[in-house]
């Protein structure tokens, strides 16, 4: 199997794996027992709460586990507006976030909640500009997302958190600033002092740590209520159980991320690269969706005209290479990727995408046997395409 | 969301396919917001559909639609071509994803349009 679909998920790594083990039963006792089988749990959960902290250059009560991205998510907006005392509070986040954020800026803005919902350019990536010009009195929260999921386009962040902080110098009610980093944490600096971030998700799964967990950065003196009683875990904020395997596993992983950050990416980004160089030489009518330089290093997300992505993307499985479409028949729905169509593309175009996600297991012979299949199913659906 | 073997079966070996040159009738339906569009082409002799192409551009189930019409119109009576419907197509490749049906599911509305084509042609 050549598996190109990183973005969706991860192997564990192995080293991730012999961390998590003990915790699952030998180490099993619960975290918030006295006794010392539940000191020992707690050790391990300490530990990697300092890991976290450490890729995040914060303090470690600022680090929340969560199941995952899609409750950091929900942690973190839902929370924010529950506790705020603004009548009528504003959030701001872009076209091209998550479901994760949007459908959960949907739900808010049922509640009463006031939402603006920024364009991206054609090139993928939010206007920091556009963003300062939103801002309204009763601004609460602007959230966006670090790096995208489906065409790997980078945010500014940095630039947009510096914004942020200005203009709360000069206000009364303060604009917290979110961003999902879930597809950023494997390959950008998420050090949350530089990006000027109060709040951050991200997710073990999109980097070779287990499953069902996540964290979230809350800054401290951050205002933000729960929506999940039941316990005293994790500050107040998140009731529950710990899951301690999950959170050794978040903990390890993100330290290893860290550790081979640079090599890692300069591998991944010349076999995507190659990739692009190669469709884009080799095959007709191929495009290159979002920006080409502001782009996560394993990422290429590429349009083919006159065909459509389900097809590509099964062919490409029955030759044992694994990928993802922004057609909509992979989805579930009947429109294409919103996304590809934030960017302008026409639904035929956004219809005919394909997302190659690397990772640190490719191989340059992984890249070219990729390039060889996909011009033999190209050729072959155009021949059936009645478009021509 | 799964496909029976007979959906890959007829996706991966298409029947029929492309285009015939001067033919009697011609079908064309499609919705790019879908992302679905199929041509049908039928040479028509002795009242009997004598041969049939498609060209389409679409998933899977598209795919293996515009095949199997192919199959379930060859040789038969425009009478008899008339009456394959939707679900006969989509019991014939072993039930498609409930999405599908309706999305994907065009291969019976082009072979009707190429009938009536051919009909008014022919008038």
């Amino acid at each position: 199997m050549i598996y190109l679909d990183h973005a969706a998920t991860t192997p564990l790594d192995s080293d991730v794996l012999k961390a998590m083990q003990p915790y699952f039963n030998k180490l099993f006792a619960n975290s918030g027992s006295i006794h010392s089988a539940g000191q020992e749990a707690l050790a391990g959960i300490d530990k990697a709460r300092q890991q976290v902290a450490h890729f995040l250059n914060c303090e470690t009560n600022e680090v929340i586990f969560t199941s995952g991205a899609t409750e950091s998510n929900n942690l973190a907006l839902t929370g924010i507006v529950d506790a705020s005392d603004i009548k009528k509070p504003h959030i701001i986040t872009s076209n091209i976030e998550h479901p994760a954020i949007l459908e959960v800026v949907k739900n808010l803005k049922n509640r009463g909640v006031e939402v603006t919902i920024l364009p991206v350019e054609h090139d993928g990536i939010v206007n920091t500009n556009v963003v300062q010009k939103e801002i309204k009195d009763n601004t609460i929260l602007i959230s966006i997302m670090y790096a995208n999921n489906e065409i790997g386009t980078v945010q500014p962040i940095k630039e947009i958190g510096e914004l942020i902080k200005k203009i709360n110098e000069k206000r009364k009610n303060k604009i917290y600033f979110h961003t999902d980093a879930t597809q950023a944490a494997g390959y950008l600096n998420c050090d949350t002092k530089s990006l000027k971030t109060d709040l951050l998700s991200l997710s073990g799964h999109k980097i070779y740590g287990p499953k069902g967990i996540g964290v979230l950065f809350v800054k401290k003196g951050t205002k933000i209520k729960p929506f999940q009683y039941g316990g005293h875990q994790e500050f107040n904020l998140r009731a529950g159980t710990l899951n301690t395997p999950g959170i050794v596993g978040i903990g390890e992983a993100l330290s290893i991320v860290k550790k081979n950050r640079d090599v890692n990416n300069k591998r991944v980004q010349h076999l995507r690269d190659k990739l692009i160089e190669k469709t884009l030489k080799e095959i007709e009518g191929s495009h290159l969706n979002g920006s080409k330089t502001k782009r996560l290093p394993n990422n290429a997300n590429i349009s083919f005209d006159k065909i459509e992505g389900e097809s590509i993307m099964l062919n490409l499985d029955f030759e044992g290479i694994e990928v993802s479409t922004g057609s909509a028949c992979a989805s579930g729905s009947l429109s294409p990727s919103y996304v590809l169509l934030a960017l302008g593309l026409s639904h035929l175009q956004a219809h005919g995408s394909i997302r190659f996600s690397f990772g640190k297991e490719n191989t340059i012979e992984d890249v070219n046997k990729t390039v060889e299949a996909l011009k033999k199913i190209i050729k072959r659906l155009r021949l059936i395409s009645p478009i021509k | 969301m799964q496909y029976s073997n007979k959906v890959i079966g007829h996706f991966k070996n298409p029947h029929n396919m492309g285009a015939i040159e001067n033919p009697d009738g011609l079908g064309q339906v499609g919705n790019p917001v879908c992302g679905d569009m199929m041509k049908l082409y039928i040479k028509v002799k002795d009242n009997k559909i004598e041969n049939i192409k498609f060209q389409t551009l679409g998933c899977a189930a598209a795919i293996a639609t515009s095949s199997m019409i192919t199959d379930l119109a060859k040789g038969k009576t425009l009478e008899q071509a008339e009456k394959i419907s939707r679900s006969d197509v989509s019991d014939a490749l072993g039930k498609l994803p409930p999405i599908k049906e309706h999305c994907s599911n065009l291969a019976a509305d082009a072979l009707h349009r190429a009938i009536q084509d051919y009909k008014k042609r022919n008038k």
